[in-house]
């Protein structure tokens, strides 16, 4: 189980009009990994990410996410596999209509039949999970600072326990101690509920001390892919500048 | 190992052995639900939950079956839980340790209470919008006034842009419009006409009712629908991305790159589109009649000349830049409204179109009596 594939990238070409992001991306992503997309502004990390979860379209190559090229998949296909993952955006992007608590229970309420104090006591677990105080629970968006945002946004992601949680630089905008227990807080979920995590991330502590594995993209290519320890080896330049 | 989810209960005595089976997941919940909460409790009795063979479990089955946990524990009954294998056990201690405390309870509503409350809420945020809005337009002169002093500081570019957009861009929808309107008032006023013989009536009916009121009005409609929701709906946006606020940090007044622009514009462009409407308006009625009531077009411009004075025209485009006024001022008066919520764009703009066409209604009824009333 330990080796079974949960997402692979096969050749995967990106072009806006006639410029070209990606030629030629593939790698692969094990289940209970916590694999980072990592590479300079503008080489294309959130691109790769969105194009996972299908809000963008590959020019070329295959996207394969729990064994389904979501390229050519059918729009059936699609529903289900949207209820596998959670997505985590950079600023969180609550529903700003609803509240907190409601946020995190829209997915449950829409797609399972669980009854209502059930999915209550789950959000405010998740809630509590993610480090919020039960207090927001009914607040707005407008209310919260940008950290309290990502943490309900982590919140909404988790609400129906998904396979795969997609991460967004999730702590870019949080002060250390918060992006660490961020990091924590993402090991434990892994550890626990035996989530795949892919993150796009900046942050050097993550990628030390979270990542098991990453791919480090640039150049409209794959630089690098595997653990910190090979990269430690590394006489490159340029991929020196991800170590810590 | 069973995957279907089950749970059995022995009795020993005084104590309980729950045993749970299977998938203890979102999707088996429904069935499980009504097993558990069959389960009563008696004071001092003693529960032993077996988790070990539970095969499958999310956060769900486990917020199932602490929600039970709990609800004994609070009966004086005692639990316990074996057999739960390491990461059920893992995940048990995080669920337990953020188990939600207190409920969320909602209030209670009285009828009659809250529909009070809700008045008072109305009232007050009526009060605070009208307060809002008079310091608004105190604010406003003070730039116009400041713009008047300084008239390098206006921002023409933008002004011209405003007049392009919310002027030129609005003539089109204007001409059709005006002209329907001249050929509906000539074609009703025919019919009426033709019964007295008074045919050449038909141009003084026309012409007036064209010029000094309804040309005027239609064009302010048509605009304020057009330009006060695009104001509203672009300065709010630009609040919510914090547009608005990097403005402000820079030193760019939003008065004057966001609102005299626009007032400028509307201000300026107005009578333009009125002077057009009045036109295509008579022309309208025109057609009608000289088809109609054999009234041609040389017999009806002279007929204008001779019995239509020139104040109705003068009258029609002197409240033009007035109803320019109103509109650009109450879009972007709204669009500063806007909060950070995407729902406020949607209930804004509503509401900024809506008080702009009533506001041009209600001062052109105003200007109409006061005018008849001074003899004019």
């Amino acid at each position: 189980m330990k080796n079974h594939v949960m997402i692979e990238a096969r050749d995967i070409v990106t072009r806006f009009g006639k410029h070209v992001i990606h030629d030629g991306v593939s790698f692969k992503i094990h289940k209970g990994e916590i694999f980072g997309l990592l590479g300079g502004s503008g080489s294309g990390k959130t691109t790769l990410l969105r194009e996972m979860i299908m809000l963008q379209k590959t020019s070329a190559g295959a996207m394969l996410v729990l064994g389904t090229n979501v390229m050519t998949t059918s729009s059936k296909m699609a529903q289900k596999l949207r209820q596998k993952w959670g997505v985590l955006f950079q600023f969180g992007a609550l529903f700003t209509s609803l509240t907190i608590l409601e946020n995190v229970a829209v997915a449950m309420k829409e797609y399972t039949n669980l009854p209502d104090w059930l999915i209550e006591e789950s959000a405010l677990m998740k809630l509590s999970m993610v480090g919020l105080p039960p207090k927001v629970a009914n607040m707005y968006p407008s209310e919260l600072s940008g950290g309290m945002k990502k943490r309900a946004g982590l919140a909404r992601a988790l609400a129906l326990d998904p396979k795969l949680l997609f991460l967004d630089e999730p702590t870019s905008g949080l002060d250390p101690q918060s992006a660490r227990a961020f990091d924590e807080l993402i090991v434990t979920l892994r550890d626990t509920l035996g989530i795949t995590v892919v993150m796009v991330t900046h942050d050097k502590d993550t990628i030390a001390n979270v990542l098991d594995r990453f791919v480090i993209l640039g150049n409209k290519k794959v630089q690098f892919e595997g653990t910190m320890d090979v990269l430690k080896q590394t006489t490159d330049n340029e991929l020196k500048k991800f170590l810590s | 190992m069973k995957k279907i989810p089950s749970l059995q209960v022995t009795q020993n005595n005084e104590s309980f052995n729950v045993i749970l089976q299977g998938t203890w997941v979102k999707e088996s919940i429904q069935k499980l639900e009504p097993a558990l909460s069959a389960l009563t409790c008696k004071p001092n009795t003693h529960y032993t939950f077996d988790l070990s063979g539970i095969s499958e479990f999310d956060t769900h089955g486990i917020m199932l079956i602490l929600h039970y946990v709990k609800k004994f524990e609070a009966q004086q009954c005692s639990i316990n839980k074996v057999g739960a294998n390491e990461s059920l056990e893992k995940l048990l201690t995080i669920c337990e340790q953020h188990y939600p405390q207190e409920k969320i309870v909602e209030k209670k509503e009285i009828f009659l209470l809250s529909y009070l409350e809700n008045v008072g809420k109305d009232m007050f945020q009526g009060y605070k919008t009208l307060s809002s809005f008079f310091s608004f337009t105190g604010e406003l002169t003070h730039y116009v006034i400041a713009a008047f002093l300084k008239p390098l500081n206006i921002r023409l570019k933008a002004t011209l842009y405003h007049i392009e957009q919310s002027g030129a861009g609005a003539l089109p929808i204007i001409l059709l419009t005006s002209f329907l309107i001249g050929i509906v008032i000539a074609y009703q006023g025919a019919t009426q006409l033709e019964k007295f013989g008074a045919n050449i009536f038909i141009v003084e009916m026309v012409t007036i009712s064209a010029v000094r009121e309804l040309a005027p009005l239609l064009t302010a409609i048509v605009v304020a629908g057009r330009s006060s929701s695009a104001y509203t709906a672009q300065i709010g946006v630009m609040k919510i991305t914090d547009e608005v606020d990097a403005m402000s940090a820079m030193g760019f007044s939003p008065w004057n790159f966001l609102v005299l622009p626009r007032l400028f514009a509307l201000i300026l462009s107005l009578p333009l589109l009125v002077f057009f409407a009045d036109v295509v308006s008579v022309f309208g009625g025109m057609v009608i009649a000289s088809t109609k009531l054999d009234v041609s077009f040389v017999e009806f411009i002279d007929r204008i000349k001779q019995t239509v004075a020139l104040k109705h025209l003068i009258i029609g485009l002197i409240k033009a830049p007035i109803f320019g006024c109103i509109i650009a001022t109450i879009g972007c008066f709204r669009g500063f409204q806007i909060d950070s919520s995407t729902e406020s764009v949607g209930k804004y703009t509503t509401i900024s179109v809506v008080n702009a066409i009533f506001w041009v209604i209600a001062i052109d009824a105003i200007i109409s009596v006061l005018l008849t009333e001074l003899g004019l």
